[in-house]
């Protein structure tokens, strides 16, 4: 029974960042229809980022982590909005007409840049995350033991997403995004200027990643280049579990899968583990395409 | 382009000549017929790709995956049957492994042209990417085959001769293919789906053979690589392996055999030759893919694929 609560805090949290991450790739195929494969390595560089702050951050504010924490986020949330928005501009931009597969093939180079790129400035090495989040016991049974560090990790991804609901629901800009997602040429013609919101579409979801690597970071304390190929690609998936352009369904897959792998890893054996999400996008794609909590769009000819 | 009978001509003579020059292989430095080794596997490679990827315009990540069906699949039949005495002949043994490991891959390739029926472009994409990477994880726990340590003492049967008959016959088979009522059912597929299935093409039976032919060469190939190395594990064969076959077939220009042929030619010899930077290989791979989708969609060699490339409506 302990031993089930343990896992379910464990998947809950892990299943957060995914959620995190997808929000990030389902609000870029809502509005643009693609999907940025690059997504997951902004997650990698959000970690980096974590890695390289932190340490020059903590003497600033003599080490206070409750103060460290929400800098290096914020630090790594601004400078993974602004590598999401540069690469939009250069890469994707250019190609906003051209069809899909051209700028398929653009995003996964993207990802390649991003991962090979950085294993040879950051090395191929992994290196081991500073602690950003207060850790202290708060349960410590035989069969139990609950530490603050996925409490603050569910939080914090919690709290992000609320902020996330409501800039799409109550904000301007959020209204805009929903009518680019609906229809492209209609928002134009209302006078929504359409690259402003690709790139405040573009700063949400990379800051969304970002937090999303520190927090990952903080969980499983091991960084490295090719860290964010895996939980990209799941956190992609749970994007499509739950609705791709859809943000509540994002959430909702994101949970999911989090459960799912961690059940799967400490009930039948970690060398599934990435291969369940396969197995799931596979079956998701066949029998319900739409996702979860998606509609059905029929293709109009 | 040549008529049928110049082909079938071109088609024979390759193969004699490759017959002819594996006779001197044991005069040439063993570090460049490597080379050249890999320069003709990694040409099956991309070539079937373009089947799927360029003339069909199915995007397909998992190449890899059929090459290690067909890797460990040869590879468990010639280390069982080398012991068998009458079956050492590898012209006897040998050809057959290849073919079964083909035939193996094949079959996974009918799995995956299944769901792409349903599916298309980015999910195509990252399906087949996550099929390989099943492939890759179910051979990891497979122990008879050694798991992920990998499987040892596979006979060194791949030589010159092999290799190059099979470059030979993929390429007379796709090229004398692409001008068949089944070529121009690929490209119908590729350029316009829906108005394909309008005319009455069955879409479906066009990108499962698409498919089945794409892995079933890309099996024979992983069956010459594994006979060439004598040692193969899993994570050879993983998704970087797909990338840069993909990067073969973008850069040779999808749907444009000799251009392919040529890119999987340099693309080989290319990081041969850059050995001390060995490091900024993917790097430099990746902003390939970027520059050329960006600048020429059509690849670097030939201006062929233009139609599929213009300006659509988004």
């Amino acid at each position: 029974m302990s031993q089930l609560l343990q896992q379910i805090i464990n998947g809950v949290s892990l299943g957060s960042i995914y959620a995190l991450i997808a929000l990030g790739y389902t609000m870029v195929y809502g509005v643009l229809r693609f999907i940025n494969f690059a997504h997951g390595d902004v997650f990698m560089v959000g970690a980096f980022v974590g890695y390289y702050a932190a340490p020059r951050i903590a003497p600033l504010v003599g080490g206070n982590l409750f103060l460290v924490g929400p800098i290096v986020l914020l630090l790594s949330m601004i400078v993974c909005s602004t590598l999401g928005v540069t690469l939009e501009k250069l890469a994707y931009k250019p190609l906003r007409f051209r069809p899909k597969i051209t700028i398929l093939i653009t995003a996964i180079g993207i990802s390649l840049f991003l991962e090979f790129g950085g294993q040879l400035v950051f090395g191929p090495d992994p290196k081991s995350f500073p602690t950003l989040i207060p850790s202290t016991t708060l349960i410590d049974t035989p069969n139990l033991i609950l530490t603050s560090t996925p409490v603050i990790v569910i939080a914090t991804a919690v709290v992000l997403m609320l902020l996330l609901r409501f800039i799409v629901m109550r904000t301007k800009i959020g209204t805009a995004m929903r009518a680019l997602s609906f229809n492209q040429q209609a928002a134009s013609l209302m006078g929504i200027n359409i690259n402003t919101v690709i790139s405040f579409t573009f700063i949400v979801g990379s800051s969304l990643a970002a937090a999303g690597g520190i927090l990952y970071g903080s969980l499983y304390p091991s960084i490295n280049p090719l860290m964010g190929v895996f939980p990209g690609l799941k956190a992609f998936i749970s994007a499509v579990l739950g609705g791709i352009g859809n943000i509540p369904g994002a959430a909702l897959g994101g949970l999911i899968i989090g459960l799912l792998e961690t059940f799967v890893t400490g009930y039948l054996s970690p060398t599934f583990r990435d291969a369940i999400s396969f197995g799931i996008l596979i079956l998701i794609l066949l029998f319900r395409p739409s996702g979860l909590l998606g509609r059905y769009e029929a293709e109009k000819v | 382009m040549m008529n049928a009978s110049g082909k079938k001509w071109a088609f024979i003579a390759a193969i004699v000549l490759s017959f002819v020059l594996a006779q001197f292989q044991g005069e040439i430095n063993p570090y460049f017929l490597q080379i050249i080794i890999y320069v003709g596997i990694n040409t099956i490679l991309a070539s079937s790709l373009n089947l799927i990827n360029g003339f069909t315009g199915q995007f397909s990540l998992g190449h890899a995956g059929f090459m290690s069906l067909g890797a460990y699949t040869a590879s468990m039949i010639t280390i069982t049957f080398q012991a068998t005495p009458g079956a050492t002949s590898s012209y006897v043994m040998f050809p057959v492994a290849l073919l079964v490991g083909g035939i193996v891959a094949a079959v996974a390739g009918v799995l995956v042209g299944i769901p792409s029926l349903r599916l298309k472009g980015d999910y195509l994409a990252i399906t087949t990417l996550g099929l390989g990477e099943i492939i890759r994880v179910i051979i990891q726990n497979l122990d008879f085959v050694g798991g992920a340590r990998g499987l040892v003492g596979i006979p060194k049967l791949s030589d010159f001769f092999w290799v190059f008959s099979v470059v030979a016959i993929v390429i007379f088979m796709i090229s004398n293919m692409i001008h068949s009522t089944y070529g121009k059912g690929f490209l119908a597929v590729r350029d316009d789906e829906v108005a394909a299935q309008a005319m009455g093409i069955n879409t479906t039976k066009y990108k499962v053979i698409a498919f089945v032919i794409g892995a079933f060469f890309a099996g024979v190939a992983g069956g010459l690589y594994a006979h060439f190395v004598s040692y193969i594990t899993p994570s050879q064969f993983g998704f970087i392996k797909s990338i840069e076959i993909v990067v073969m077939v973008i850069v040779g220009g999808m749907g444009n055999t000799v251009g392919v042929i040529l890119a999987a030619i340099v693309l080989t010899i290319l990081p041969e030759a850059l050995r001390g930077v060995a490091e900024y290989r993917m790097v430099l791979y990746s902003l390939m893919l970027v520059v050329i989708m960006i600048s020429r969609p059509q690849g670097l060699f030939g201006t062929g694929f233009k139609r599929f490339f213009k300006k659509q409506a988004a």
